[in-house]
């Protein structure tokens, strides 16, 4: 037990250390990529305290990263009173509001379970980009918002990218240190329990209804903030900001992560950032071997091409990211890892 | 007799569909008993412990803990209200270590047991940061049982303790259950298919048949009672 305290204290340590260095080795432009995993990495702490840990699905929490987006747009560009608040400030403000929204979710969840949760929370994910559209003069509708360009606070002498890269990097070590305490303890017990075994959960005394609208709420904060740090870093929110397969996007990024890693989840935020953004790229590796001839300009090859990506990793992977680290570094940790 | 029952099953019915699985079912449990709660398979007894902790709620009747209704208590408030038990098929959390397991137990009245008390005396602490999956299946009911303990509960509820249990092992099963009333000051309820593993430790026996109490007596009492043998052997040609 003390080991794995004082392995998990140090893996801390490791990767704080390696965000705190890592602009110093590389290009202003990469350090604007790893801001944006890093915002994915967010969302994915949330997404797996509520799926990897109460065992809920959401496949909407692309829709709870737009809630923040738009409530950082919303502050900062109409302002309060006409008082524009400062983007940094809107931060945990996105967080709450996406959090709120989440508690509103979580009760009906409640009754539902497996794929009908998965079919609702997709709803939301599918209809909430109607939202701005009918509410346009005031979120924008689709010609979105436009928001001041991010800059480094008291005149810290650092490029945007940097800066927003620190930003990121900095609270999601913060709400990955959140995380562990939260899950290591009686809450993260009682979720889990809640997993494993409903009954014997609420024979064990832990209210059902209580953490797992909880652990909704909490999850929602967390892709809230994520959000709200894409559309500072975008400048600009529109609901193609925020897409609905971003929802989906999300669950894989945790499929392959591991549902229970919170570091694993790194490399499942790197991974929706590379196919988001790269499917192409992957198209044309495909177009390489030689029995295939896709075109990766044809419609929907990119889409399919991502598809058939994520059959391969998921198979590969079963445990994600951290299960297969896991079974590298066995002999040290197995011992510890409940789950085999 | 006795002022006042610990637990007072009264009247309960409750049925499944077409299935009626408790038919006005009436029995009591006095504190410091180990009371016998046996049937064939599919009688009722499982359903029973489901209605005391409120997993089902009875279609008629009352179920009393301390001369208090449990009707208004939900699922998750039976544990703090003095009543813990196991489950019949094994519920465990898979994702956890034993302790963690045990730890749950605690959930909601921490400080009665410490759980790595309760671990030490089941015997199961050197398997504390294992999985419940390695374990074999009477271990994992023994973590069940430590899970149970670990609210220090007044009454707790066993269903079919043994279990995957060989036949010297189901000896000191007795024994045991025995000495668990005594160290914990508990009163026990006791379902259980081993018949020799019942009528050695149990105080009284109730009989359920298709949902029926059909008798209740003293061990010897339901060993000679005629009904409760057709019951079990069906009924005469
Ligand atoms: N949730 C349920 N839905 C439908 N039928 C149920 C349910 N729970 C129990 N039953 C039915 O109620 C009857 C009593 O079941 P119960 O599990 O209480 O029996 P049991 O005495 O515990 O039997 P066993 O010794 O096999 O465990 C059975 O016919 C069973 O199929
Ligand atoms: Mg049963």
């Amino acid at each position: 037990m003390r080991s794995r305290l004082w392995l998990e204290l140090s893996g801390f340590t490791l990767l704080a250390l390696a965000v705190a260095a890592l602009p110093r080795f590389i290009s202003d432009f990469r350090a604007r990529e790893l801001a944006i995993v890093g915002m994915y990495f967010i969302a994915l702490i949330g997404l797996s305290i509520l799926t990897g840990y109460s065992g809920q699905i959401s496949l909407g929490h692309g829709a709870f990263m737009a809630i923040g987006g738009y409530t950082t747009a919303v502050l900062s560009v109409n302002g309060v009173y006409g008082h524009q608040i400062r983007d940094l400030w809107t931060i945990p403000i996105a967080g709450v509001i996406a959090g709120l929204a989440g508690l509103l979710v979580g009760v009906p969840a409640l009754r539902l379970s497996g794929l009908y949760l998965a079919l609702i929370t997709f709803g939301i994910a599918v209809s909430f980009p109607q939202l701005p559209k009918k509410f346009d003069h005031f979120l924008g509708g689709t010609t979105g918002k436009i928001l001041d360009l991010a800059k480094p606070p008291f005149g810290l002498a650092t490029t945007p990218n940097n800066w927003m890269y620190y930003l990121t990097w900095g609270i999601a070590l913060v709400l990955l240190g959140a995380a562990w305490l939260l899950v290591r303890g009686k809450t993260g017990r009682a979720l889990k329990a809640i997993r494993d075994s409903e009954v014997a959960a609420a024979s064990s005394g832990v209210k059902l209804a209580t953490y797992k609208t909880l652990a909704f709420g909490i999850s929602a904060f967390y892709a809230g903030v994520a959000g709200s740090l894409y559309a500072i870093a975008n400048a600009y929110v529109n609901p193609d900001v925020f897409p609905i397969i971003l929802s989906v996007y999300l669950v894989v990024g945790l499929a392959v992560g591991g549902l229970e890693s919170l570091v694993g989840l790194i490399a499942g935020a790197g991974l929706i950032y590379f196919l988001q953004n790269h499917a192409d790229t992957v198209a044309r590796w495909i177009n390489q071997l030689p029995a295939l001839n896709l075109d990766p300009k044809q419609p929907g090859i990119p889409s399919m091409i991502f598809g058939v990506v994520l059959i391969v990793v998921m198979l590969l992977l079963p445990t994600g990211a951290g299960g297969v680290a896991r079974r590298l570094f066995g002999s040290l940790t197995t011992r510890f890892y409940t789950r085999s | 007799m006795a002022l006042l029952a610990l637990l007072e099953v009264d009247n309960v019915s409750r049925r499944f569909g077409g299935i009626v699985a408790l038919d006005a079912v009436s029995f009591t449990a006095e504190a410091g008993e180990i009371v016998g709660l046996i049937g064939p398979n599919g009688a009722g007894k499982t359903t029973a412990f489901n209605v005391i902790t409120r997993l089902y709620t009875p279609d008629e009747g009352d179920v009393r803990f301390n001369g208090e209704t449990l009707l208004e208590t939900p699922p998750s408030g039976i544990i703090q209200r003095g009543i813990a038990r196991t489950f019949q098929n094994v519920e465990l959390f898979r994702g956890m270590t034993v302790l963690d397991n045990v730890r749950v137990g605690a959930h909601a009245r921490a400080g009665e047991q410490r759980p790595e008390d309760v671990l030490f005396y089941v015997n199961l602490h050197s398997v504390r940061h294992r999985s419940p999956l390695e374990l074999p299946y009477a271990t994992q009911k023994r973590v069940e049982l430590a899970r149970a303990l670990a609210s220090g509960p007044q009454l707790l509820l066993l269903d079919e303790p043994a279990g995957g249990l060989s036949h010297e092992e189901v000896e000191q099963l007795g024994k045991f259950i025995k000495r668990l009333r005594d160290d914990f000051e508990l009163t026990i309820l006791l379902v259980e298919h081993h018949m020799g593993l019942v009528m050695s430790v149990a105080n009284r026996v109730h009989v359920l048949d298709f949902g029926e109490k059909i008798a209740e007596g003293t061990p010897s009492e339901i060993q000679s009672n005629p009904a409760v043998i057709e019951a079990y052997l069906g009924a005469p040609a």
